[in-house]
């Protein structure tokens, strides 16, 4: 009779799990390099709010279309652009609907040395330096803006030959962390999630000298019907997310913000 | 539609870097090898096992710590920049120095094999014969050891072509100084430009596996290919 009533025990409680563990999901959620640091804030309120687990793969917009291509498992993209999200929606991996802005990048043009970059950015008209940073514009989205600043500064001829290329955003704040570059142009939430802000120096780019760094994010084939997915999607469009994203510098697209 | 510009550019200068980094490979590699074969000193174990170390820390540890050591506040860097040098990140040397150190095990021990399986006797022999110990490295040591030589040279060659990792890390990806092969592919892969990246992607297979294949053919006839 004992074992019986354990046995009944053990059933009930089993049943009881069923509807929790059906509801609580895992995603897998590719982010780009330069949200990295907001999105880890943003999942724990996420994780805590809703029972789900997210699974965050941080790397280049590019990598992780070619691999979205190939099959990869992943149920929500967070781009650098607005470009690999619109492929992915023509060409029938993502979902059309889901597809908006969830932040716009800042231009930052910073440096370790806390006397080099002034708030007008005349140190590059000087060039009083040796190597400056920049993410490659062919990859980087914000490569591209820092190419188009220097254009539209007129400086982007006599500057080339101090040009080093960073593969994505995060690996040309690295080369400008370690010095290695005098300074160079990285991400406004780079900058934003430095631990002192009183060492180095830096210059915001004003928004008119580049096309504005639109980053949108998709889900994907796999989980349009994954509540989880349309959760997160909506989560990072509320108050706690937007909170985060502006903290770390990013614009917000006001337009598209759930009421 | 064929390699491009940029792309014959990056095999000019993958080859160059190849060819330069093997030399001064075989010139560190040869002595250090006959030192490992022969030596009773307490270094021996640290020496060999520094020398063995880049064969198993990943790329991406070795360019991290590169990276750092060459930049302004670096060790390496602050002794070139006391030298009048500069900084070597972000140049062509820098490349040298850093592919030097990612192939040295495979400079390394192909040589210190030939050497300890050639023994002391030749060595002695030589001497009885009034060679000088130098003379007999010369004449004796180094025609003993060749085979193990040529490996050295050609995985060190094919071993610098194939390298990725630090090259990335250090390289800063400038067209004509440090934008090598293995960059370049990754740069077509990432922007999403596949038949520029399938052609570069192609010849690098072919060319790895025709150096395996002198290899193999190198360790069965050796008599015949030397």
């Amino acid at each position: 009779m004992k074992k019986l009533l354990s046995m009944l025990t053990i059933g009930a409680s089993l049943v009881a799990l069923v509807p929790q563990t059906a509801s609580a999901d895992t995603l897998a959620v590719a982010v780009a390099a330069n949200f990295s640091a907001p999105m880890q804030k943003i999942a724990t309120g996420f994780e805590a709010a809703t029972g789900h687990t997210l699974q965050i793969a941080v790397g280049s917009t590019g990598r992780f279309y070619a691999q979205i291509q190939n099959g990869a498992p992943f149920d929500v993209l967070l781009a650098a652009d607005t470009t690999t999200p619109e492929k992915l929606v023509k060409e029938g991996l993502a979902l059309a609907a889901s597809r908006q802005t969830y932040a716009i990048g800042t231009l930052v043009l910073y440096s370790q040395n806390p006397s080099l970059v002034d708030n007008q950015g005349d140190v590059l008209k000087n060039g009083d330096f040796s190597k400056i940073a920049l993410a490659d514009p062919k990859l980087a989205p914000y490569g591209k803006a820092a190419l188009q600043t220097l254009d539209a500064l007129g400086l982007a001829k006599t500057l080339e030959p101090k040009f080093v290329y960073g593969e994505s955003i995060g690996q040309t704040w690295q080369f400008v962390v370690t010095e290695n570059a005098a300074l160079g142009f990285v991400a406004g939430s780079q900058v934003a999630s430095l631990d002192t802000e009183a060492t180095g120096s830096h210059w915001v780019i004003p928004q008119h000298l580049y096309a504005p760094l639109r980053q949108d994010m998709v889900i994907l084939n796999r989980a349009k019907d994954n509540q989880a997915a349309h959760a997160l999607v909506k989560w990072l469009r509320g108050s706690e997310a937007l909170g985060i994203i502006k903290s770390f510098g990013y614009g917000i697209d006001t337009a598209t913000v759930d009421p | 539609m064929t390699l491009s510009q940029a792309s014959l550019q990056a095999i000019g200068l993958t080859l160059e870097l190849a060819t330069i980094s093997t030399v001064v490979l075989l010139v560190i590699a040869i002595p250090l090898a006959w030192w490992l074969a022969h030596t009773r000193s307490r270094l021996h174990a640290p020496v060999h096992a520094l020398v063995t170390l880049p064969l198993v820390l990943p790329p991406s540890v070795l360019g991290f710590y590169l990276l750092i050591a060459m930049g302004p506040n670096g060790p390496l860097g602050q002794f070139t920049q006391a030298m009048g040098w500069g900084i070597f990140s972000f140049t062509f040397t820098g490349l040298v120095i850093g592919s030097v150190i990612f192939s040295l095990p495979f400079a390394v021990q192909p040589v210190h094999n030939a050497f300890e399986a050639m023994g002391r006797r030749p060595m002695e022999a030589a001497a009885t014969l009034g060679a000088s110990p130098l003379n007999a490295f010369f004449t004796v040591a180094i025609p003993q050891a060749r085979s193990g030589i040529l490996t050295a040279a050609i995985l060190s060659f094919a071993h610098t072509v194939g390298e990725f990792g630090v090259v990335l890390m250090i390289g800063g990806n400038i067209p004509g100084q440090t934008r090598v092969i293995s960059t370049q592919i990754y740069g077509y892969v990432e922007a999403m430009d596949y038949p520029q990246a399938h052609w570069l992607a192609a010849s690098m297979l072919v060319f790895s596996f025709a150096v395996l294949l002198a290899l193999a053919a190198l360790r069965r006839q050796p008599a015949r290919l030397l």
